[in-house]
C-alpha cells in the first residue's frame, strides 16, 4: 500500500532534497520503517529510543495529528496522506 | 448588562450566534462565539487584559514599567490598549511577515515594534524577545506562551460564557497557537461538563516559517498539556481561505483567515456527527474580523490566487 508522505526542509538531507516521498505499511509504524529501509539515518530524527514520537516532532494523517489517534499504532489505507512538521511556534 | 464603566471593563461576554446555513441539520448544529466584538476585535484582549492584572496583582508590574512580548499581532494590539489605558511603554517582538494592518495599528497605540526574521515565525520573535528580556531587566515580558493568565482568561470568561449560552454544547473548537484558549477552555469543561470534546485547529504555514536549522530549535508552548486536548488538526491556507469565505457568502460573518482554519475543523467534525448519526451542538471561536488581513490579498480573487500570497505569510 503506497502512501505519500510529505517531508519537511529539516529532514530532506535523507530524502536527496524531496519534499514528498512515497512509503508501504499499513500503521504509521510501518510507514516509518519503511522510510528508514531508504533513508537511512530518518527514524531516529523522528522517533525516540523509547519508541515515542520525538517532542518537537509533529506528524498527521490526513490533517488529524497522531498523538490523538493512537500515536505509531495510527492506522492507514490507501490513498491517506502523512505531513511530518517540526513543531513551531504559533499563536498571536 | 451593555453598559461598563471605561473600555477594559467590556473584554468578554461576546455573542453566541447560531449559523443556520452551515449547520448540516437540526441535529447538528454550529455555533460562533464572536470574539471579534471585543474592545479591539479579537480573542486577545482577554488573555491580555488578564495577564497584565496578575501581574499587577503579585507586584511585577508597577507604574512606568516597560512591558515586552513577542507577538504576530493580536496579542500586541491587546496589550497596547490596555498598556496606554494603564500607563505602561510596551515593547513589541514581531515576525516580519505579518500584515501591515496590524504594524500600524500597534503604532497607533504607541508601541514600540522590533521586527524579528520572517523565516521561523514566531519560533524566532519568542527567541529574540527572550534574549531582550535577559538584556533589559527591568523589563516585564507577560510571555503568552507559558503565562497561565492566559489559560485562566478563559478558563473563567471564554468557557463559562459558552456554557451559559449554550447548555447542550458537545464540542469546542478553537485555534492552537499559544493554547491559552484551548487549556483554559478545556479545563473549564473538564470541570463543569466533561463529555464535551475540545477539539484544536492548528494552521499550516508555508515552508519557511518551518525553516528551522535543527529539529531541537522546535517549540512547544509551556502551557500545552495535551490530555486537555481530544483531536488536533493542522489546516493549510488553502481550506482557511475557503471556509473563511463561505462564512461571509452563507451567515454574513467577515473574519480573519484564522477563523476559516476554525471553521474547517468545526465541519470536519459537524461531518463526523452526521455520519455517525449523533447529535452535536458545536461552539467554535471567531478570533477576530477580517480587516486586519485585507492586504494579504486572502479575500480577493480565485482560492488558487489567494493560497499563493498567503505563502511565506503568518496568516493567524
Amino acid at each position: 500500500m503506497a502512501i505519500e508522505v510529505r517531508i519537511p526542509t529539516i529532514l530532506r538531507t535523507y530524502t536527496d532534497g524531496q519534499k514528498s516521498v512515497e512509503a508501504s505499511g499499513s500503521t504509521l509504524q510501518q510507514i516509518v520503517d519503511d522510510l528508514e529501509a531508504n533513508h537511512s539515518g530518518i527514524k531516529e530524527r523522528l522517533v525516540e529510543d523509547s519508541g515515542e514520537l520525538r517532542r518537537f516532532v509533529n506528524v498527521y494523517v490526513n490533517d488529524e495529528d497522531v498523538r490523538f489517534t493512537g500515536g505509531l499504532e495510527t492506522e492507514l489505507s490507501d490513498g491517506d496522506q502523512v505531513v511530518i512538521l517540526p513543531a513551531v511556534a504559533g499563536g498571536c | 448588562m451593555v453598559r461598563y464603566d471605561n473600555l477594559l471593563d467590556s473584554v468578554g461576554n461576546t455573542p453566541l450566534v447560531g449559523l443556520p446555513r452551515l449547520s448540516p441539520s437540526a441535529d447538528v448544529r454550529l455555533w460562533a462565539k464572536l470574539e471579534d466584538r471585543n474592545p479591539t476585535g479579537s480573542i486577545k484582549d482577554r488573555p491580555a487584559l488578564k495577564m497584565i492584572e496578575m501581574a499587577e496583582k503579585d507586584g511585577t508590574l508597577r507604574p512606568g514599567c516597560t512591558i515586552l512580548e513577542p507577538t504576530s499581532g493580536n496579542t500586541g494590539i491587546s496589550l497596547a490598549m490596555a498598556a496606554k489605558l494603564k500607563g505602561y511603554r510596551l515593547v513589541c517582538v514581531m515576525p516580519e511577515n505579518t500584515s501591515e494592518e496590524r504594524r500600524q495599528l500597534l503604532r497607533m497605540w504607541g508601541t514600540e515594534i522590533y521586527s524579528s526574521p520572517a523565516a521561523g515565525g514566531s519560533n524566532e520573535a519568542v527567541r529574540v524577545a527572550k534574549q531582550m528580556a535577559a538584556e533589559h531587566p527591568d523589563w516585564v515580558m507577560l510571555y503568552q506562551y507559558g503565562n497561565p493568565a492566559n489559560a485562566l482568561s478563559h478558563e473563567e470568561g471564554t468557557g463559562p460564557e459558552i456554557l451559559a449560552d449554550l447548555p447542550e454544547v458537545t464540542h469546542v473548537v478553537a485555534g492552537l497557537g499559544t493554547t491559552g484558549t484551548l487549556m483554559g477552555v478545556s479545563r473549564f469543561f473538564r470541570a463543569h461538563k466533561p463529555e464535551v470534546k475540545v477539539v484544536a485547529a492548528e494552521p499550516r504555514y508555508g515552508e519557511l516559517v518551518y525553516g528551522l536549522r535543527n529539529l531541537d530549535e522546535g517549540f512547544v508552548p509551556e502551557l500545552y498539556d495535551e490530555t486537555l486536548i481530544d483531536a488536533r488538526f493542522s489546516v493549510g491556507p488553502r481550506d482557511a481561505v475557503r471556509r473563511v469565505r463561505e462564512l461571509l457568502e452563507s451567515e454574513g460573518i467577515f473574519a480573519g483567515i484564522s477563523t476559516g482554519a476554525i471553521l474547517h475543523a468545526a465541519l470536519g467534525q459537524a461531518a463526523k456527527s452526521v455520519k455517525a448519526g449523533e447529535k452535536a451542538d458545536i461552539a467554535f471561536v471567531v478570533c477576530d474580523g477580517g480587516w486586519k488581513y485585507l492586504s494579504t490579498g486572502a479575500y480577493e480573487g480565485t482560492v488558487d490566487e489567494a493560497e499563493d500570497r498567503l505563502e511565506g505569510q503568518l496568516w493567524a
